[in-house]
C-alpha cells in the first residue's frame, strides 16, 4: 500500500481497447512490495485481463484482507474504490457489497494466511454461497509481513528460509472450492502470465463463484531451495490441464489449437471459454473428476494449473435469495417503506 | 380454609404459570394473558425460561393490571403449578393470602401446601386421559383444559376466549373445534366442582384503549422495514434471532416486488457473527441499509469490524437483545448489562452510539431512526434493546409512520457533484466542521471520487500515511462528529416531581415500566424525585445539568457494576459520589417494588439523625 501515485502522463500512441481506455487507465499506485515479488505479476496480468475485457475501471470493487496480497488492489484500477477489511474477512465484505449492488464486479484478492487459515471459514462459506465475485489468492505459502512464518498451504516437508520442516499438512484451497461448489476453479503461477491472464478474465465473466489459486513466490521470505513455492519448483513441477481463451461478443473459434484439441464452454452472458487441451483425457465440466485428477497429481508432487472446473450454467446468491434486477442500494424510501396504510393494518393485527 | 384472607381483588393481580419447558403450555398461557386483554383490562406478561428445548421448569407470569402498570410487579397472587420439579419454590413464592391452583389427579400430603394460601385442585390429568387416547394431544390439551378452569375461577367470559382461539386456528376447523371442547371442559367441571369465581376477577373494563400487544424484537424487525434496511446478516443467539426472524417475516409480506414477486432485501444467516457483522459493513460500504441482531457474546465476536466501522466510518446498524452475561452468563435471563461494551466497543480509542428504546413502540421509531443516524454520522449506531424488551410481548401505543418522510442518506457525493467545478473530493475532508465527511458509493463516477477504504491510518484524502499529525488530526475529527451526534440523537425525557426536590433519578430501556410506578410508590412513602429517562449516547447537555441541579442523583439500571453511572462519571467529569447506584442483576426484570425498596429505604436514611449522637 503506498500513497506514491504514477505520473499521469502518457505516450499517445498507447494502444486502446474497444472503451478507448489504455493500460494506465487500469493501473494504479506504485507498489511498495518487494522487488520480484509474484504479488506484482498477479497485479499485472489483472490489469492486463480488465483491458483485455474492456471493463469500466470504476465498476469493479476490489476487496481485499490483509497481508501482502491484500495491499495489491491499491497497485491496480485506480478509479475503482477499494475496501482493504480486515485479516481474513474480506469474503464476508465482498458478499455484503455485492448484496447492496449486484451490477459491479466484485474482485478479491486475498492470500493463504488470509483464506486458509483466519478466513478459511469465510472463504468455504462464500464459495458455498455462490457470491458471483473472482476470489483471487495470492499463495505464496509464508506470512511475509510477520517475516517468514509457515502458512496454512505450506506442504508438508518443505522448508521455511530459517531452514525449519513444515510437519503439518497443506491445506489445498483448489480443493476445498471444488469440494464446497465453486462453478469456476483455477490454479495458476504467478510467473505464467500467458495461462492466468485469461483465467482472471474467465473469472470476471463467470457468473458465480469463481476461485483463482495463483502460486506466487514471496521473494524474501519462500524463494528457496526446499520450499515447494519457489519460482524454481513451480516451474519444474508445473503440469497445465489447459490453456483458455476468453472470447466476448464474437463468432466462436473454430481453429483448432496445436497440439490439443479445443473444448468451447459457452457461459451465460454469452462469454466463450476456448480450452486448448494440453492434457488429453482432461474435463474441465466434471467436478469430481477434476478433484480425482488433482489428488492424484498432488501425490506425485506435481502443481496442476490451468481451468480445474467450470459450470457455465451457475448461479448466485442473488438467485438464490431471488431478489429483484435493481441494485438494492438504489432502491429508495418509495420502494422499501410499506406506509402508514400498512402500519396501520399491522396494529389492528397485534389488538 | 387458609388462616389468612384470601385476596380480594379485581383486575389487578398476578398469576404465575410454572410448568415445564416443552410441555406445550407457552400458546395456552399466552391466549390467558391475550383473553385478558380482550377483557379491556391491560395485562403485562413475561416469559421467564431455561436455556433449554425440553425438561427444564419454566414460567410464564401474567401482571393483570387495570392502572396499566406494565413493568414486572414482584410477588405472585395465583401460582398455576404444573411442575412437580418447582413444587416448593412455586408454593413459597406465593404472596400470603394467595392462591394454589394445581393437577390433584394424585393426592397431595397436607405438607406440601401452606396454611395461609388457598388451595384449588383440578384432576387435570384425569380429566385429559378419560377424553384423549394420544399422549400429545393429553399434554397440549391439559394445557387447555387448565385455562378452561381459569376462566370460570377468574369469572373471565369464555366467549372472548372462544374468539382468540378462533383467530389462531382460523380455516382449521378441526383444532379450533377440539380446543375449544377443551376449554368447556375445564370450565365446565370447575363450575360443577369448585367455589366460582375466586377472590381474583377479572372484569371487563375500557383500559386497552388502542393500544397493541408486540414484542420488542418483531418492533425493532418492523422498524428496519420501515427504515429501509435492505440487507441483513445474522447469526443465531437468544435472545435476539426473533429480531431476525421476525425481519424475515416482516419482508416476506413487506418487500416483494408486486410486479416479478422478488425480493427488495437480502437476508443471509452468516455463519458466525464476524461474517454477520462483516457482510453488514460491507453492504452499507456499498450504500445500502444494512443490520445485523445479535446479543453480547456477539458483539464481543464482532468487536474488531466495529473498530474498523468506527474508524472507516462505514454505517451500520447493530441490535443488541441483552441477556445476562459475562460470558455465557445466563443467556435467556435479561439484564442491561453491556452499556460499557458498546459504547467504547474494539480495540483503541473508539465511541460509538447507543440507542435506548423504553418498549416495543420505541424500538420501533429508534430502529427505523438509527439507519438515518449512521448515514448521517457514517458510523455505527447500537440499538440496545434487552430480553424483556425484546421477548416478551408488551403492550404500548400503536406504531406510527409519516409518509411524507424521507430517508436521510446524509453526505454522500454524487457524479453531478463531483463534476461541479471547484468541488474538491477527500473522504475525510471535515468541510462543513462538523466532523463528518462526504462519502461516494462505489461506481459513482468514472475518474473522480474513488478513493480506497481501509483501517489504516491514511490523510483527509484517504491516502496512506502514518504520519503522527494526520492521524491525529483523524481521530481529532472523529471526537468533532461525536460531539455532533449529541444533538441528532433522540434527546432525554424529563418529569419534575410533585413538589420542588433535591433528588433526582436517571434510568433507562426497560426499566422505564417499573420505574414509573415506582414513582408512584415513593410518593406514598413521602419521596420526591425528579426523573430523566436517558434515550441515548453521547449523552446531551442536559444529562450533566440534571445532575447539577440536584444534591444527588439515583442511577438505577440492571447490571452489576453501575456501566450508564461509569458512562456518565466518564463522559462528564462528574463526581461519583453524587451518583447513587441502583442496582438490579439477578436476570429478572426490575420490578417498581424494587426500585421503590432501594430508593425508598436509601432516602429513609437521609431523613434519620444519628441516634448514635444523641444516646452518648
Amino acid at each position: 500500500m503506498t500513497y506514491i501515485a504514477k505520473p499521469k502522463f502518457h505516450h499517445p500512441g498507447l494502444k486502446k481497447n474497444d472503451l478507448g481506455y489504455t493500460h494506465r487507465d487500469y493501473e494504479g499506485k506504485i507498489s511498495t512490495l518487494c522487488a520480484g515479488c509474484g504479488h506484482d505479476s498477479i497485479t499485472a496480468s489483472i490489469i492486463e485481463a480488465c483491458y483485455e475485457l474492456s471493463i469500466e475501471p470504476h465498476r469493479v470493487a476490489k476487496i481485499s484482507g490483509i497481508g501482502c496480497s491484500s495491499k495489491t488492489p491499491d497497485y491496480f484500477l485506480g478509479n475503482s474504490h477499494g475496501f482493504n477489511s480486515v485479516h481474513g474477512r474480506m469474503p464476508s465484505v465482498l458478499t455484503g457489497a455485492n448484496l447492496a449492488n449486484r451490477d459491479l464486479i466484485y474482485l478479491g484478492v486475498s492470500g493463504d494466511g488470509d483464506s486458509a487459515s483466519i478466513g478459511f471459514g469465510q472463504f468455504a462459506h462464500s464459495i458455498r454461497r455462490g457470491v458471483n465475485m473472482t476470489y483471487i489468492v495470492e499463495n505464496n505459502g509464508v506470512y511475509g509481513l510477520t517475516k517468514g512464518q509457515f502458512s496454512a498451504t505450506a506442504d508438508r516437508g518443505s522448508k521455511s528460509k530459517k531452514g525449519v520442516m513444515n510437519t503439518d499438512n497443506a491445506i489445498d484451497l483448489v480443493a476445498i472450492a471444488l469440494q464446497l461448489g465453486a462453478s469456476f476453479v483455477a490454479r495458476s503461477f504467478s510467473g505464467d502470465k500467458t495461462q492466468l491472464v485469461p483465467l482472471i478474465a474467465a473469472a470476471i465473466r463467470h457468473k458465480g463463484a469463481s476461485f483463482i489459486d495463483v502460486i506466487s513466490p514471496c521473494i524474501a521470505f519462500n524463494n528457496h531451495a526446499g520450499s515447494t513455492k519457489s519460482f524454481d519448483y513451480v516451474r519444474e513441477h508445473n503440469d497445465a490441464v489447459n490453456r483458455l481463451d476468453v472470447l466476448t461478443g464474437r463468432d466462436p473459434i473454430t481453429v483448432d489449437y496445436a497440439p490439443g484439441t479445443v473444448q468451447v464452454v459457452e457461459q451465460h452472458d454469452g462469454t466463450r471459454l476456448a480450452l486448448r487441451k494440453i492434457d488429453a483425457d482432461y474435463d474441465a465440466s466434471d467436478r469430481l473428476a477434476a478433484m480425482t485428477f488433482l489428488q492424484k497429481h498432488a501425490a506425485k508432487g506435481q502443481v496442476v494449473t490451468g481451468l480445474l472446473y467450470v459450470d457455465p450454467d451457475a448461479e448466485d446468491l442473488h438467485t438464490h435469495l431471488d431478489t429483484v434486477e435493481t441494485p438494492l442500494n438504489t432502491l429508495e424510501a418509495e420502494d422499501l417503506c410499506p406506509g402508514s396504510a400498512a402500519l396501520e393494518k399491522i396494529n389492528a393485527s397485534l389488538r | 380454609m387458609p388462616d389468612q384472607s384470601p385476596i380480594s381483588s379485581v383486575n389487578d393481580f398476578v398469576v404465575r404459570f410454572a410448568n415445564v419447558n416443552g410441555s406445550g403450555s407457552a400458546s395456552a398461557n399466552e391466549l390467558f394473558a391475550r383473553s385478558i386483554l380482550r377483557h379491556g383490562v391491560p395485562v403485562s406478561p413475561r416469559n421467564i425460561f431455561p436455556s433449554n428445548i425440553q425438561g427444564l421448569p419454566t414460567w410464564y407470569e401474567v401482571r393483570v393490571t387495570e392502572a396499566g402498570h406494565l413493568g414486572a410487579r414482584g410477588g405472585v397472587d395465583m401460582m398455576v403449578a404444573m411442575n412437580p420439579q418447582t413444587w416448593d419454590k412455586d408454593v413459597a413464592s406465593i404472596e400470603p393470602g394467595g392462591y394454589l391452583f394445581y393437577d390433584s389427579t394424585k393426592p397431595m400430603p397436607s405438607s406440601k401446601f401452606r396454611s395461609d394460601i388457598t388451595v384449588i385442585g383440578v384432576p387435570l390429568t384425569a380429566i385429559t386421559n378419560s377424553t384423549y387416547t394420544d399422549p400429545r394431544q393429553r399434554q397440549l390439551f391439559k394445557n387447555i383444559i387448565y385455562l378452561g378452569a381459569l376462566c370460570a375461577l377468574l369469572d373471565m367470559d369464555p366467549k372472548l376466549i372462544e374468539q382468540l382461539i378462533g383467530e389462531q386456528y382460523k380455516g382449521k376447523e378441526k383444532l379450533l373445534s377440539s380446543n375449544v371442547h377443551a376449554l368447556h371442559l375445564g370450565r365446565d367441571w370447575a363450575l360443577q366442582n369448585l367455589k366460582c369465581p375466586i377472590g381474583l376477577q377479572v372484569k371487563k373494563a375500557d383500559k386497552v384503549g388502542d393500544r397493541i400487544f408486540i414484542e420488542g424484537n418483531s418492533a425493532a424487525a418492523l422498524g428496519a422495514v420501515y427504515g429501509g434496511a435492505t440487507v441483513c446478516a445474522w447469526y443465531p443467539i437468544t435472545p435476539s434471532s426473533s429480531v431476525a426472524e421476525a425481519f424475515t417475516s416482516h419482508c416476506k409480506k413487506l418487500r416483494h416486488d408486486p410486479k416479478t414477486g422478488k425480493a427488495k432485501y437480502a437476508i443471509v444467516q452468516g455463519e458466525d457473527e464476524l461474517a454477520s457483522i462483516g457482510i453488514v459493513i460491507g453492504a452499507s460500504w456499498n450504500g445500502a441499509r444494512a443490520f445485523t441482531a445479535t446479543s453480547g457474546p456477539g458483539i464481543s465476536l464482532m468487536t474488531e469490524f466495529i473498530g474498523l466501522s468506527y474508524f472507516a466510518e462505514i454505517p451500520a446498524v447493530i441490535m443488541n437483545i441483552q441477556r445476562a452475561g459475562p460470558s455465557t452468563g445466563m443467556p435467556t435471563r435479561t439484564q442491561q448489562c453491556d452499556i460499557i461494551a458498546c459504547a467504547y466497543a474494539s480495540h483503541g480509542d473508539t465511541k460509538h452510539v447507543l440507542l435506548f428504546p423504553e418498549d416495543p413502540a420505541e424500538a420501533f421509531e429508534f430502529a427505523a431512526q438509527s439507519f438515518d443516524l449512521a448515514d448521517r454520522l457514517q458510523t455505527m449506531i447500537f440499538l440496545m434493546l434487552d430480553l424483556d424488551i425484546g421477548m416478551n410481548n408488551r403492550l404500548c401505543r400503536p406504531l406510527k409512520w409519516d409518509d411524507a418522510r424521507q430517508y436521510d442518506r446524509g453526505k454522500v457525493m454524487t457524479a453531478a457533484m463531483l463534476d461541479e467545478p471547484g468541488r474538491d473530493f477527500g473522504r475525510y475532508l471535515d468541510v462543513d466542521g462538523d466532523g463528518i465527511p462526504y462519502r461516494t458509493y462505489p461506481g459513482t463516477h468514472p475518474t473522480k471520487g474513488s478513493f480506497f477504504t481501509r483501517g489504516t491510518s491514511r490523510d483527509r484524502y484517504a491516502r496512506y500515511s502514518e504520519e503522527g499529525a494526520v492521524y491525529a488530526d483523524n481521530m481529532q475529527r472523529l471526537v468533532r462528529k461525536f460531539e455532533t451526534a449529541q444533538d441528532m440523537v433522540p434527546r432525554p425525557l424529563q418529569a419534575n416531581a410533585a413538589k420542588p426536590t433535591k433528588y433526582g433519578v436517571i434510568y433507562f430501556g426497560s426499566t422505564s415500566p417499573a420505574m414509573d410506578e415506582a414513582i408512584g410508590l415513593l410518593e406514598a412513602r413521602g419521596h420526591q424525585l425528579d426523573r430523566m429517562r436517558i434515550r441515548a449516547f453521547p449523552f446531551h447537555s442536559s444529562v450533566a445539568s440534571f445532575i447539577a441541579d440536584h444534591d444527588f442523583v439515583y442511577v438505577v439500571e440492571q447490571n452489576r457494576d453501575a456501566q450508564l453511572r461509569q458512562l456518565i462519571v466518564n463522559e462528564n467529569g462528574i463526581d461519583p459520589v453524587r451518583l447513587v447506584p441502583i442496582l438490579h442483576y439477578d436476570g429478572t426484570p426490575i420490578t417498581a417494588r424494587f426500585i421503590a425498596n432501594a430508593i425508598g429505604d436509601h432516602q429513609d436514611h437521609l431523613k434519620v439523625t444519628p441516634l448514635r449522637k444523641a444516646v452518648s
